[in-house]
């Protein structure tokens, strides 16, 4: 089937198989960010901004991406290096596998929450399961995070 | 000495990479031309295949291959990553007629795409002869049913194994007058304890990939803690000269002991030689749920001898553990649930462990974070408060009078002494950190919920004492760098980092002086690998053994270019100078000397091992809420406080305790594999297997309490391990606190919670 969609702001067009998970074709396309840890919508390792949503790539369809825009981690580099950064300075980063889901996740809440809560951060990222930090150290660098861009960074 | 890099904490070296989602990872990295490979697996959990058609498959457009037990060498192996001899019995083929639970590969497939592979997969025809399945562990030993009857199987170390009686190994050991002191207490308390498989569920699952090198040799790249074992376990498996075979470890998505079984590695190795063609195998979640290396499940059945004014003088512990279909790992976890449980408390005058490891028609088990230990700390903490309780002591103060402290010789922990030991500082300081004068045992809240503190201590070990080694080596390069080429994994852990900050204090550099490289079968020097805590142990004292005979090697050179005696100059990390004149030269100039007209490598490499495990301690406190009408169990604050020697980067270490106890509190409260009748898992995937979210966990709060380990690098002891220990006892204990119910089976779901407590109200 013929789809048009945008990845990081770049037109592709493209014949595809519809039913293809738009995780599979995000990584056939250099996507690599983009991980898979479960076939349940359990895990958040494949979030991906649809339209600017954050969205279980896992789960959709490929044709249900026609005509939107998707956004990867790929595609928010300098966002990417300046929450990364805080993650880095915990230690909290570790394996790493889930950290691209985890940080797709906290920068569609840091523009959605308005100075969120512990409560309410913690309630917007439980889909990012993390096996290695416990969450704990992600939560400590998401409030530095967090902190910094009120003062303007 | 004084530390610059050592105890501060630093940014993992490849942190930036991983949080900005790199292609680092093995399937990342695959190539894409690879053949798709699939596995074919039992629907029952113990069958033999009578026929197995595969005509129809092949005949699927992109298939390229199917291989069935006819075609993989009849040559028995293990998939534990071990020290050869293994310790775990040579019992798996790599596809055979018996297949012993439910997923055991009957057929390996391998076709340009997934589609293809799914489709060929659904076209072999299997017909089986079912058997009748050993699923208790309970009734396995001698049992009528024999899981591994065949000949060829083999246990190539006396660890007690007989296939002929479902025995995977067994053993025992004693110290003391066990009668005696048995006889001489006051109070004796007998218990059974019971503790679930679970699994590591690291996000990445198990994978790899395999192609032909330009020299034909057969490379294998995967997500493994053991890169080294697995070029062993390739080889033997495929009957091929281990020279023929080449490993390499990219970034690895977690391992937790998991991946200390080469649980994939062998399916693309077999399809690549095979086809000649690149390979890979990406494990499903439901494939590293039901067919993988999770935790052992153990019966433990604990025996204290104890005096009214609190003396423990006698401690003992059989315990059953269930290896499942294969004995990875079986015969060496047992043995922690044991030699590091018992000697939380050396000052019992007596202990006696026994074990028995059993074959089943279930999964097989291998290692997961705490290998033994976890099990065994959960039934002897669990067991100590319910001492307490009948002794009528506090369970802290029970404890106080108890444990092990610096200086103690342990009978049972391989008759080592304690040389550093802050035990009793962690227990002081968790206690203090829940506040556990004013919250032991209980508050009731306003909402009518109980809130509750419960206390578990830990042990676990360094190394395997007198078997891990690691080799490293330094080269010094243009201008002075440093390349760091170690054979231990970093699977997240961060140990490319540490080495480097115990490098840079003794090359007296900055850490990014040091390039670290790790792992590749090839080139990296050898290292038994990153498990039994031993990386910042054994691989740390093998980095200061290298650094200092690199620093000869460098003063040596600089005396030569200075035209005088070694003895006269030193070296500063900058430069080699003349002790008594200052002259000097810098080491930019000798790494660039050494590269034009030379004779001399600048490069060193040593080997560590070690005859003891010097352990790490822990304390871990929790409170816990309790809905009564309910019987769920919520944590509210876990208080953790560990000595692990010198703290190395100490992020690093709060992250590991901070990620350990999570997955401790998944075990205690959540994590249940298990299976039904017709011995079918239950928990195939996250929606069955509730991992822990970020909502569950409470407040967790770590410190540190160090001692100094003076075989150590730098003091250190470990840390991996020793931090899943403390969560399992503790909230049975706090839950005990709370309503005086006592649950000795894991997890602590609300349904066995609010059973217990209703037979109690009867």
């Amino acid at each position: 089937m013929e789809i048009k969609l945008w990845i990081n702001g770049k037109l592709i067009n493209d014949d595809v198989s519809p039913d293809t998970p738009l995780l599979e074709y995000l990584r056939s396309k250099g996507c690599y960010s983009v991980k898979r840890g479960c076939e349940t919508s359990n895990c958040g390792l494949c979030t991906v901004w649809l339209e600017d949503k954050p969205t279980l790539s896992c789960t959709v369809p490929l044709m249900r991406a026609n005509n939107k825009h998707i956004t990867t981690l790929e595609g928010l580099k300098s966002d990417a290096e300046e929450l990364g950064g805080f993650l880095a300075d915990e230690g909290a980063d570790q394996c790493g596998f889930c950290n691209p889901g985890f940080l797709m996740n906290v920068l569609a809440m840091a523009k959605e929450l308005e100075d969120p809560t512990e409560d309410e951060i913690n309630e917007y990222l439980t889909g990012n399961l993390c096996r290695c930090t416990g969450y704990t150290g992600q939560l400590r660098a998401v409030k530095k995070y967090l902190e910094h861009k009120r003062k303007g960074g | 000495m004084e530390t610059k890099a050592v105890n501060r904490p630093m940014r993992k070296k490849d942190a930036m990479a991983l949080v900005t989602g790199q292609p680092v990872y093995t399937d990342d990295l695959a190539p894409k031309e690879c053949l798709i490979v699939k596995l074919l697996r039992s629907p029952h959990p113990h069958a033999l295949v009578e026929e197995i058609d595969i005509s129809k498959a092949l005949k699927v457009a992109g298939v390229e291959a199917v291989f069935t037990y006819k075609d993989v060498p009849d040559i028995r192996f293990t998939n534990a990553g071990q020290t050869y001899p293994e310790a775990s019995p040579y019992d798996r083929l790599i596809l055979d007629r018996r297949v012993r639970y439910v997923g055991d590969p009957v057929a390996i497939i391998a076709a340009e795409t997934e589609e293809a592979a799914e489709r060929a997969m659904r076209l072999i025809k299997v017909k089986y002869e079912v058997l009748e399945p050993v699923l208790d562990p309970r009734t396995a030993k001698d049992g009528p049913i024999l899981v591994h009857p065949e000949d060829n199987w083999q246990s190539l170390c006396p660890v007690g194994a007989d296939n002929k009686r479902n025995l995977c190994s067994s053993e025992a050991s004693e110290g003391g007058d066990v009668e005696k002191a048995f006889a001489e207490s006051d109070v004796v308390i007998e218990r059974t304890y019971h503790t679930k498989a679970n699994q590591q569920a690291m996000m990445e699952t198990f994978r790899t990939y395999a192609y032909t090198d330009i020299y034909g040799r057969l490379t294998v790249v995967s997500a493994t803690q053991i890169t080294f074992h697995v070029r062993r376990i390739v080889a033997t498996a495929l009957g091929i000269p281990k020279s023929k075979v080449r490993v390499i470890k990219p970034r690895i998505g977690g391992g937790f002991g998991a991946k200390q079984t080469a649980v994939s590695e062998v399916y693309p190795a077999f399809v690549t030689y095979k086809t000649g063609k690149p390979s890979k195998i990406v494990f499903t979640r439901e494939e590293a749920q039901t067919a993988s290396s999770p935790r052992h499940e153990m019966y433990l059945d604990v025996k204290i001898g104890a005096m009214k004014n609190g003396k423990i003088k006698a401690i003992e512990l059989h315990t059953l553990s269930n290896t499942g279909a294969y004995g990875e790992h079986g015969p060496t976890t047992v043995g922690l649930s044991g030699h590091k449980a018992i000697p939380i408390y050396s000052k019992a005058e007596a202990f006696r462990f026994t074990a028995d490891v059993v074959y089943t028609n279930v999964m097989a088990a291998g290692a997961y974070r705490g290998y033994g230990a976890t099990q065994g700390i959960f039934a002897i903490e669990s067991a100590i408060d319910e001492l307490s309780h009948i002794l009528n002591i506090d369970p802290a103060l029970l404890r106080e009078m108890n444990i092990t402290r610096e200086g103690d010789f342990m009978p049972a922990y391989y008759g080592e002494t304690a040389n550093s030991c802050a035990l009793d500082r962690c227990l002081a300081r968790v206690k203090e950190m829940i506040g556990w004068e004013s919250k032991y045992p209980r508050r009731i809240m306003e909402n009518g919920n109980i809130r509750a503190v419960g206390l578990a201590l830990a042990l676990q070990g360094s190394c395997i004492s007198g078997l891990d080694v690691a080799s490293v080596a330094i080269k010094v390069n243009d201008d002075g760098f440093y390349s760091l080429m170690i054979g231990a994994s970093d699977m997240g852990t961060g140990c490319d980092t540490i080495l480097a900050q115990m490098a840079a204090d003794c090359l007296l550099c900055e850490p990014e002086n040091i390039v670290v490289y790790g792992v590749d079968t090839d080139v990296s020097p050898y290292d038994s690998g990153s498990y039994a805590s031993s990386t910042t142990y054994i691989t740390g004292n093998a980095v200061v053994k290298t650094c200092a005979s690199l620093i000869e090697k460098i003063k040596e050179y600089g005396a030569k270019k200075m035209g005088c005696n070694p003895k006269e100059v030193d070296f500063d990390g900058k430069r080699v100078y003349k002790t008594a004149t200052d002259e000097s030269i810098t080491l930019k100039d000798l790494a660039n000397f050494a590269m034009n007209f030379s004779d001399t490598a600048l490069y060193a490499s040593e080997m560590h091992t070690s005859p003891v495990s010097p352990p790490p301690y822990m304390a871990g406190a929790v409170e816990i809420e309790l809905d009564r009408e309910t019987g769920k169990i919520e944590v509210i604050n876990y208080k953790a406080c560990v000595d692990c020697g010198t703290v190395i980067n100490p992020n690093l270490a709060r992250v590991q305790t901070e990620g350990g106890i999570a997955q401790g509190i998944g075990m205690a409260l959540y994590e249940d594999i298990s299976y039904n009748k017709a011995g079918v898992m239950r928990n195939n995937s996250f929606m069955q297997y509730k991992l822990p979210t970020r909502q569950d966990i409470g407040t967790v709060e770590v410190t540190f309490e160090s001692s100094y380990e003076p075989t150590g690098p730098f003091g250190a002891k470990s840390i991996g391990e020793i931090v899943i220990n403390t969560p399992s006892p503790a909230i049975a204990n706090a839950l005990d606190n709370a309503v005086g119910v006592r649950i000795r089976e894991l997890p602590l779901s609300p349904e066995k919670v609010y059973m217990e407590m209703i037979k109690n109200e009867d």
